[in-house]
């Protein structure tokens, strides 16, 4: 229990920091503590599966997206920088107060788990998970795969016309 | 069979990329076209014999998709808005390149809302959701300029928050339910009402759907989306993709999970009249033609909610009966807007005066739609307003219901100045030289006026045959 309360509060802060840090390239490596330290969870929640994923995709394959995009960037000067925080933190002071109220309610509230929870299934094979019970779902992903990809051709392939 | 309207455009669009671009590029127009029409007859002829049947036992497409007649007239909806946007991008994009794009997106969209209105699983929606939102934001950004990205932007990051939401309900109703089927999670609802867990999860979808449908307080993207995209996307984005994702959704999931609880009610009747009321003086105020749409579009959602919530027979009824009014008729308008775009080069009311001299069909298209919207018989609009206004007579809510009727006066009102200012009176400086808009735009207009036309008078008929049996939703 302490150890998950730990988490809950390491998660937390990472994903502050990624939103709170200055520089994008910080932010980027905040995301993927934030995800390590969810992928930790989820293995503790008995789900070593989504657990798998989240490591591989979010805290690897998203990361090296991010910092390879970041990398093609002109980076601000250190003035710039302090100004975009200072500009930033003026626009957006409201966001953090507004979280701390929602948690306030959430915590007010007093929700518990006051239903008769059902039995959780025993870990099912992976290949039945996926293309048995979840087939559409896949075929769901193969369409949003390919509007993805069209996407990218269409926002970042320059037409003959833009001359580069 | 139904899985035939999610196969057929899956393989076509790995077809259509597949080698020999430039033939494909070509035939891409009559693919859609085709896959379109195909969809609108198959779904008007009715036959039930076709609907119940699966695939082949065993095949390597082992999915099961669900049709009741909410489905059916949402799937007509869908392809003939979808084949209205499609004229429209034969006429407005000119880049080949682009235009090979923007089909192939809008058949994603297509199979991403055929999806939506088919399955009856909560984790299925979902992921079909994002298939229509993604190639919905791409469409908008098709020209990439500065306002679209900003707008497409924009809506990116209400969505992705109302996802979040959704999302986090599916989390808590599979723990409470154990399952993500429909008849699972209505199950554990009604056998423990009075959960505080359920009533989150509850509010928390509720919330992503109104940001999905653009309601008031939720609507801050909408305008700046409908407004700023590419003008084909812009009538496939009012006319039924934030229909199907906001408003389809939200009745399926009352219906089918929620159940009409009074606290569910008294929501949806709120958020109804705040959008019918909030929306139309917005609209008032507008000089850009499509973002005064985009406003008026809230409104007549706001009308959709307002006769659901009441949760009689004849209020879902006539909600439905709305939905379909609404994706025709706002798409209308949307195209009758792209043909001035492109004729006139500007869609700011001030500068616009009596193109109806010069663009004789896109002038009374544009006149049906309008005289539709502000509920005028015979047509259309006037029939499924009559049904919520009623409806909500009849349920007891008379303040709700004086309000309906006040603000379709509003509605005339500010349709009537869009439409004297841009096609009546004398032609603006500079326009004397427009003509009629493409062969392309003027085929949809004339598709969509027809339906409104043929809708509202053979009302009897259509509202028997097809809206009434509707009411299934409502007996489980």
């Amino acid at each position: 229990m302490t150890i998950d309360l730990i988490l809950l509060v390491m998660m937390t802060i990472a994903a502050l920091w990624a939103v709170m840090a200055r520089s994008l390239l910080k932010a980027a490596i905040a995301l993927a503590v934030t995800s390590a330290v969810v992928t930790i969870i989820m293995f503790r929640l008995a789900s070593p599966l989504a657990a798998v994923f989240e490591l591989s995709v979010c805290t690897g394959l998203i990361t090296a997206i991010f910092v390879s995009a970041i990398s093609l960037t002109r980076p601000l000067t250190h003035a710039q920088t302090i100004a975009m925080s200072k500009n930033k933190f003026r626009r957006y002071w409201y966001l953090p107060v507004i979280m701390v109220i929602a948690a306030a309610a959430l915590f007010l509230l007093k929700i518990k788990v006051d239903v008769p929870l059902p039995q959780v299934l025993a870990i099912d094979d992976v290949r039945n998970i996926m293309w048995n019970l979840r087939q559409l779902d896949m075929y769901g992903q193969i369409v949003l795969i390919l509007a993805g990809s069209f996407g990218i051709v269409i926002l970042f392939r320059e037409s003959d016309k833009d001359g580069s | 069979m139904p899985a035939l309207f999610f196969l057929i455009p899956l393989i076509g669009v790995i077809t259509l990329n597949l080698p020999f671009r430039k033939l494909m590029k070509k035939t891409a127009f009559w693919f859609a076209a085709v896959l379109f029409i195909f969809q609108i007859v198959l779904v008007s002829s009715h036959r039930t014999s076709f609907w119940g049947t699966g695939l082949v036992q065993g095949s390597f497409f082992n999915v099961n998709f669900y049709v009741d007649h909410l489905t059916l007239i949402m799937l007509f909806s869908i392809s003939i808005v979808s084949l209205a946007s499609l004229l429209v991008a034969r006429a407005m994009i000119s880049d080949e390149n682009k235009r090979f794009n923007f089909i192939n997106l809008l058949i994603t969209a297509a199979i991403g809302m055929n999806g939506i209105v088919m399955v009856k699983d909560i984790f299925s929606l979902y992921v079909f959701l994002e298939v229509a939102a993604v190639s919905a934001f791409i469409m908008i950004t098709i020209n990439k300029d500065k306002p679209a990205l900003e707008g497409a932007f924009k809506y990116i990051l209400l969505s992705a928050i109302a996802t979040i939401m959704m999302l986090s309900s599916i989390g808590l109703l599979l723990l409470i339910a154990g399952d993500t089927s429909f008849g699972a999670i209505s199950a554990a609802i009604s056998s423990s009402p009075q959960s505080m867990l359920v009533k989150l999860a509850m509010a928390i979808f509720l919330c992503g759907l109104f940001i999905k449908g653009g309601l008031i307080p939720f609507h801050g993207w909408l305008p700046d989306a409908y407004s700023a995209a590419a003008a084909p996307a812009s009538v496939l984005l009012a006319g039924i993709v934030t229909k199907v994702s906001g408003i389809y959704t939200l009745i399926r999931i009352v219906t089918s999970l929620f159940g009409f609880t009074p606290a569910v009610s008294k929501v949806l009747l709120l958020i109804g009249a705040a959008s019918i009321v909030i929306g139309a003086f917005a609209a008032l105020g507008q000089k850009d033609l499509k973002r005064m749409l985009a406003y008026s579009s809230i409104s007549q959602v706001g009308y959709i909610i307002i006769g659901f919530g009441t949760g009689s027979v004849l209020g879902v009824t006539g909600a439905v009966f709305h939905l379909f009014n609404h994706a025709i008729f706002k798409s209308l308008l949307f195209v009758n807007a792209a043909a001035v775009e492109k004729e006139a080069g500007t869609v700011d009311m001030d500068r616009l005066g009596g193109l109806s001299q010069t663009m004789p069909i896109t002038g009374t298209t544009s006149a049906i739609a309008f005289l539709s919207t502000s509920g005028i018989p015979p047509l259309a609009g006037f029939w499924s307003k009559v049904i919520i206004i009623i409806a909500l007579w009849q349920a007891g809510y008379i303040a709700y219901a004086a309000v309906a009727v006040l603000t379709s006066v509003l509605t005339a009102a500010y349709l009537i100045t869009m439409q004297r200012k841009a096609f009546f009176g004398n032609i603006a400086p500079g326009l004397e030289r427009t003509k009629e808009a493409p062969l392309a735009i003027c085929v949809a207009s004339i598709i969509l006026a027809a339906v409104t036309v043929g809708v509202g008078v053979f009302f009897p008929f259509v509202f028997n045959n097809f809206i009434m049996p509707v009411k299934e939703i409502l007996i489980k």
